[in-house]
């Protein structure tokens, strides 16, 4: 294995980019922070690519098994023999994969950025904050030990919730940045405990070390681990879940999904780069990452993960077609498409052919990362374009905005999952893996697959097809100069041509669950009914947006429950304020509100306003009289010297 | 009986209670002045009898009650200069006058 | 009795009881002049005790200098003939007290002590004795503490021209 402790470079230029950015950017690099950033961020995807090539082609394989590698590694907090706090980095294929996949979007919306953002004041803060976000994101990626791993995760937590607030003048802006960091960080306490219980039976924070342990049957770590239980669920199974809940509170899974469409009200790149690509698919990472324990040792917690993310995808499918936000429509499709990787995994076995879904959650993770990253800077462009985020205000821009229109038009096809776009090849995957072990699960995600490609081209023909509605837009064209240059077209393009050709990266062969090449296996017969469903979600919704008419509302009206439920979003939203307004306020905070603000403030009060008095009252002995001050102090000296000589010998 | 270090020391303590007695009761501050002048006296006369009759191979006692004599003389010259300016401003050079840096 | 007795009971007496009239009248300039027979009696008993320099030094400073000097404040800033405002009469009974009180402890320390002499060959407080020691710069020397003293005194000197002057009207300037 050559020296490649060039790897820490990776995340640490983004972290360069940062501090460079947020200690001097304003002052001195205020227009040239996003070309310092980019070309930053640059070296940094050129070394993953190397890394990734040289992984994959030279080093990685020995004897037919992809390595586990730990080129770097520093003990920073011993706490006992064996547990400790490393930083560290792991090389392994789907740490490799997602080195590539995140500095490669996180360069394109890097470059995009560059003319979406233009002009805006704090220029330099934004990229600054990107650059610690991506900072954070690589370092979670090559984490090799579980509490390294947590501290990343939480400041992915923190630079999502700044780039959502960036535009912090924006109430809205600044509820949702609000609600994303709460929601996660309420999840993220499950991961907390998920992680003191699995080192508590693993001993050991290492995930080398852990996975090994947790899943080698005869060990007394896993014996341990299964053996204590709590309300009839092994400890094992109780931490695997709570890891989970914190991958599911990351990743937007129903029920902890409720922070993702409205965090769209960020920068659009922000979205491209946090809700699309990155930072959501991080729950996804870490079950891959703990996959052999979920597989091998817990398969109870496994399929919980299955079910979560069918449920997920099937709800969020159902309530993007009701959306008129076009950003919110994408978020829920991500929603959508992460609870397939989700239920990917739960579906996979470890090892071998049974471990296809394994594969082809992290295939979909890939091509997913691409054309959903595609699909939100195409909705920038238009929203650059229109200055509005309403289906209503668009329509028939396909001949204002051309080189948008057919990027959007593939990364469409490429999520409706037509081949031979990328989404085909790795939503056939999960299909099949679905199919093979859990037909529940695989018919909830054909009925998903179609409700996809329905949704999607009906946010592609409302914003592209349909009648022009001038007065929306016109009013900014001087301003606007087309589709906004050389810059952000140039990341659509690239993303465009990586949507359509990813799918034919032969998958298997770089990851598997058991880090063994697997053949990557095409049921022609098999894909007839997805692909099938998909064009005819693509059909209906050609029928209904392509020409102004009334077919939607008609069709509204003849589903109204439905249609309303998913409108609201299922009134999950409203549930969460149910509990937390009407039951966690007054039940639990009013009385703890009241027993601060009038027994604990109260005791405060009570001490300063008796001062206070006290000092009133005594202040009128410093009278200024001289010969009151010479009284007391002859008898003080007078009391002081009888109690010297008669009390205290 | 010869009058020895114990009525020398009788006197000055006297003296030093009625000159604290006067700087109590006197409202005015150059009688007041002047009890401090007295009490100075009776340390002056300690220092002095102590010297005699305890320690006489010194003459530290002496050096101090010259030093006192000098202090007590500076200090009564600022003493009036301060109680003039009073008299001055307020017109009168009660004590009860002069109250302003109370609180 | 001897002679010598019985002036020291006769410079005791007049300390005393000029001292204690001194804080007791109520006309300020017999005040004064109370105070002056107080520090001549004090005198007197440093020439009793045969330091003769001393008492020098205390007649030229004190009766010479300071009384003098509050004789001439009276003078500037009483009208004559005023008696003296009368102090409280609980503040004069409770001052008394406490006055007595003080005494009483004193008294009562002084009479349960021993003071041990040393029966060393005693120095004789000449001038001559006096003046070697307080500019000496040897182990016993004082002269360090003189020019403290010399340098308080200018600086008090200052500090009362300071005080006392006459501040000129904002016009002038």
């Amino acid at each position: 294995m050559p020296n490649v402790t060039y790897i820490a470079l990776i995340p640490l230029l983004p972290l360069a980019a940062f501090l460079i950015l947020g200690i001097f950017g304003r002052k001195y690099f205020k227009n040239t922070s996003g070309i310092i950033a980019t070309a930053l961020l640059l070296i940094s995807t050129l070394l993953a690519v190397y890394t990734a090539y040289g992984y994959f082609f030279e080093y990685g394989k020995v004897d037919g098994i992809y390595q586990k590698l730990i080129p770097l590694k520093y003990t920073w907090l011993q706490f006992s023999e064996g547990v400790s706090i490393d930083m560290g980095i792991i090389i392994d294929p789907i740490s490799v994969m997602m080195l590539v996949v995140v500095t490669f979007i996180s360069l394109m919306v890097h470059i995009y950025s560059l003319g979406y953002m233009k002009g805006d004041d704090r220029f330099p803060t934004y990229y600054a904050f990107l650059g610690l976000f991506t900072f954070s994101m690589l370092g979670l990626i090559i984490s090799s030990n579980i509490f390294q791993i947590y501290i990343f995760w939480e400041l992915v937590g923190v630079s999502s919730f700044l780039l959502i607030g960036y535009y912090y003048d924006k109430p809205s802006a600044v509820a949702a940045c609000k609600k994303a960091f709460i929601v996660t960080r309420f999840a993220d306490v499950g991961f907390l405990i998920g992680i003191l219980i699995l080192s508590f039976y693993s001993n050991t924070l290492d995930f080398n070390k852990l996975i090994e342990r947790l899943t080698t049957p005869e060990s007394n770590e896993l014996k341990n681990a299964v053996a204590a239980s709590f309300l009839g669920i092994s400890a094992l199974t109780w931490g695997l879940v709570l890891v989970f809940i914190g991958g599911a509170g990351k990743s937007a899974m129903f029920p902890l999904h409720i922070w993702l469409p409205d965090a769209m009200e960020g920068p659009t790149p922000v979205s491209a780069l946090i809700h699309a690509a990155t930072m959501v698919v991080a729950g996804v990472f870490l079950v891959a990452r703990l996959f052999p324990v979920f597989s091998i040792s817990s398969p109870n917690a496994l399929s919980l993960v299955g079910y979560v993310g069918a449920i997920s995808a099937l709800i969020a499918a159902v309530i993007a077609c009701t959306q008129t936000d076009i950003k919110r429509v994408l978020a829920y499709s991500t929603m959508s498409q992460i609870g397939y990787m989700m239920f990917a995994l739960g579906v996979s076995k470890y090892g071998g052919e049974d471990g296809l879904g394994y594969t082809a959650s992290m295939f979909h993770l890939f091509t997913h990362a691409i054309f959903k990253a595609l699909l939100f800077l195409g909705a920038g462009a238009v929203i650059h374009y229109i200055h509005s985020n309403e289906m209503k205000d668009m329509g028939g821009l396909r001949k204002y905005l051309p080189i948008t229109h057919i990027t959007f038009l593939i990364a469409c096809l490429a999520i409706s999952g037509v081949p031979p776009f990328a989404g085909f090849f790795s939503k056939e995957e999960i299909l099949l893996a679905a199919y093979q072990n859990n037909k529940t699960i695989y018919w909830v995600a054909l009925i998903t697959s179609g409700l996809t490609s329905f949704y999607m081209f009906r946010l592609y023909f409302s914003i592209f097809w349909g009648r022009t509605r001038p007065s929306s837009f016109k009013r900014d064209c001087d301003e606007v100069k087309g589709e906004g240059g050389f810059v952000m077209m140039l990341p659509l393009v690239l993303l465009a041509f990586g949507a359509a050709t990813a799918g034919f990266i032969p998958f298997g062969h770089f990851i598997s669950s058991d880090r063994i090449t697997l053949e990557n296996k095409f049921h022609l017969m098999f894909s007839i009914s997805p692909v099938a469903l998909g064009l005819t979600g693509i059909i209906i919704a050609m029928w209904m947006y392509k020409k102004e008419n009334n077919k939607p509302e008609k069709f509204a009206a003849m589903s109204s429950g439905l249609y309303k439920a998913a409108y609201h979003k299922f009134y999950i939203d409203e549930i969460y304020i149910f509990i937390t307004q009407k039951i966690i306020f007054n039940l639990i905070a009013r009385p703890t509100a009241w027993f601060d603000k009038n027994i604990v403030d109260g005791m405060i009060n009570a001490t300063g306003e008796g001062t206070k008095e006290i000092s009133e009252k005594i202040k009128t002995f410093q009278s200024g009289k001289i010969q009151q001050y010479a009284i007391c102090f002859l008898v003080g000296l007078i009391s002081l010297a009888l109690l010297f000589i008669y009390v205290w010998k | 009986m010869q009058p020895g270090l114990y009525h020398i020391l009788f006197i000055s303590t006297v003296l030093f209670f009625i000159g604290v007695f006067g700087f109590f009761t006197r409202r005015n501050l150059v009688t007041m002045l002047m009890s401090i002048e007295l009490i100075l006296n009776s340390v002056n006369l300690n220092f002095i009898t102590f010297n005699k009759y305890v320690w006489p191979n010194k003459l530290d006692g002496l050096f101090f009650t010259i030093f006192v004599i000098a202090i007590a003389a500076a200090e009564a010259a600022v003493a009036i200069a301060i109680i003039i300016n009073l008299y001055r401003t307020h017109q009168s050079i009660d004590v009860e006058n002069a109250e302003e840096m109370k609180f | 009795m001897s002679g010598s007795t019985i002036i020291f009971y006769l410079l005791a007496a007049l300390t005393l009881v000029s001292g204690l009239l001194s804080v007791i009248t109520r006309i300020i300039f017999r005040a004064a002049i109370y105070l002056l027979f107080s520090l001549i009696g004090i005198a007197g008993i440093y020439f009793w005790l045969q330091y003769e320099f001393i008492a020098a030094v205390q007649i030229v400073v004190y009766v010479g200098g300071i009384v003098v000097l509050i004789i001439f404040s009276i003078f500037l800033t009483q009208q004559a003939g005023e008696l003296l405002p009368k102090q409280k009469l609980g503040r004069q009974l409770f001052s008394a007290l406490a006055a007595f009180c003080g005494l009483a402890l004193v008294m009562l320390q002084l009479v349960q002590h021993t003071f041990t002499t040393t029966s060393n060959t005693p120095i004789e407080p000449t001038v001559a004795n006096i003046g070697a020691q307080m500019l000496g710069i040897d182990q016993n020397g004082f002269a360090l503490p003189f020019e403290v003293v010399s340098i308080l005194l200018l600086a008090a000197l200052i500090g009362c021209i300071v005080i006392a002057l006459k501040s000129k009207p904002e016009n002038n300037l």
